[in-house]
């Protein structure tokens, strides 16, 4: 419990924990899945975990978006990177992601005109500075960043910017997660859900958990003591037998979402028919592509990609991780051939990935201690 | 990029493109605040705002901006990161 003091009421997570304890029955397994990356992060950062009965065990699930774009995805953005007289724009995360020879950082040091934006305006606004230029936008992301997308594309239309276009791989993340309940070797009790998502999607979406397969959902902030108090609220849940979507994160998520985004969405994006995951392959209708009314914006169109698929590197699990079927620290490379220096697989790349928040808060000591 | 920041607008500067001057961490940046026009409201100066990738996703009260910011401050390196990415950031 070195951490707790560090709380913003540490008297108040102490309280919970105490609460959490008194919740659970002893002899019982729970399976708690935080969906999140953000989630990840920061029960790793302030050793949430380190607060939970010895029975409660956290799984971490696919919500880094980073971690889950495919090999052969990243190559499709390398290509373009590389094409004469592209400017490849995309945020800094996706730098390091390995594609199956390169990463984006290597083909900028061979040349390629690769730059980081911090939002899809700038990459507009590039474009705009550089009309004899095509700017190609790499966009990455669920409902939360989805709409900032949607809205960029808007404008490039109403403005007609014709040099620029995005490579969409924006996911959601309903699909994933019924694939998750449905499958066999995974045996969730209940999950920690997207607060960022939920800003965007409301909550109706994830009430499809409780009502067919029976899990319990608490809707979750990134403190601390949300994540603990969301963690009481699921197992509350389990043992007074009720399973709902429950919302810790009222203060910023309503419970209808925010309906202009959704709009935006709506207009811009169509449903993939179906979109390969790192680790959990093609799941239906589980990311979205530009419409048709926005075709004149889509780099697969524009441009020829390679679009094939690449399996993963051997050595890596990443798939398993984000499975949430083995912990990071079980990878037999995890912490010697990969690192955050050096990436083999995206979960160890973004600060969201399990791989790298295990790495980064020194988890790896302490569960080989453990074992 | 996964951060959502707090920041405080300052004033629209862009009625039609829904663009404000927001203060995030003493930086004064350009975001879209369009995600906000909901209902027949807007975000407007002195609204707490989160804002991810360049927008704001949502109204926040005063409370808990200042309990995310000392939140991201003490995540170090990300927040840093994110913080440079804003810097760089001039959209108009
Ligand atoms: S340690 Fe590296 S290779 Fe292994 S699962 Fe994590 S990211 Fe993938």
């Amino acid at each position: 419990m070195k951490f707790i003091d560090e709380f913003r009421d540490a008297e108040l997570g102490r309280a919970l924990a105490v609460e959490i304890l008194a919740t659970v029955e002893p002899g019982r397994h729970y399976k708690i899945m935080e969906v999140c990356g953000g989630h990840t992060h920061a029960i790793y950062k302030y050793g949430v975990d380190d607060l939970l009965p010895p029975n409660v065990e956290l799984v971490h699930g696919p919500g880094c978006p980073v971690c889950v774009i495919p090999m052969g995805r990243v190559d499709d953005g390398i290509s373009l990177a590389h094409q004469p007289g592209v400017i490849f724009t995309c945020f800094g995360d996706m730098l390091r992601v390995p594609g199956s020879s390169q990463t984006l950082l290597d083909a900028k040091a061979q040349g390629a005109d690769v730059r980081v934006v911090y939002s899809p305006l700038d990459a507009l606004r590039i474009a705009k500075q550089h009309p004899e230029r095509q700017v190609v936008f790499f966009a990455i992301g669920f409902e939360t960043t989805a709409p900032s997308t949607a809205l960029t594309l808007r404008r490039a239309k109403a403005e007609n910017v014709q040099n620029f276009s995005v490579i969409c791989s924006h996911v959601t993340i309903v699909p994933p997660l019924r694939a998750l309940l449905e499958s066999p070797d995974l045996r969730l009790d209940g999950f920690i859900g997207p607060g960022h998502v939920a800003t965007v999607i409301g909550l109706r979406p994830f009430q499809f958990m409780p009502d067919e397969y029976g899990k319990p959902v608490a809707i979750s902030g990134f403190e601390p003591l949300d994540l603990l108090q969301s963690m009481l609220m699921v197992l509350r849940q389990i043992a007074d037998g009720r399973a709902e979507v429950e919302n810790q994160y009222a203060r910023v998520v309503p419970a209808q979402g925010n309906p202009r985004a959704l709009e935006v969405m709506d207009e811009v994006f169509a449903v993939r028919p179906e979109f390969e995951w790192r680790g959990l392959g093609f799941i239906p209708k589980s990311a979205l592509r530009l419409s048709d009314n926005y075709a004149e914006w889509d780099a697969e169109l524009r441009f020829a990609v390679p679009g094939v698929r690449v399996a993963d590197p051997q050595a890596c699990q990443c798939g398993e991780v984000l499975k949430g079927a083995i912990k990071p620290w079980e990878c037999k490379v995890f912490g010697t051939a990969c690192t955050p220096e050096r990436p083999i697989g995206a979960c160890m790349v973004s600060p969201e990935g399990a791989c790298a928040a295990y790495y980064n808060y020194g988890r790896f000591a302490r569960e080989r201690e453990v074992v | 990029m996964c951060l959502a920041i707090p920041g405080q607008v300052v004033e629209v500067v862009d009625e039609q493109n829904r663009l404000a001057t927001v203060e995030v961490a003493g930086v004064r940046r350009t975001v879209n605040i369009g995600l906000l026009d909901v209902d027949g409201t807007s975000a407007g100066a002195g609204d707490w705002v989160l804002i991810h990738v360049g927008f704001a996703l949502s109204k926040i009260d005063e409370a808990e901006a200042h309990a995310t910011l000392k939140l991201l401050a003490e995540m170090g390196a990300e927040y840093e990161q994110e913080l440079e990415e804003l810097k760089a950031s001039a959209i108009e």
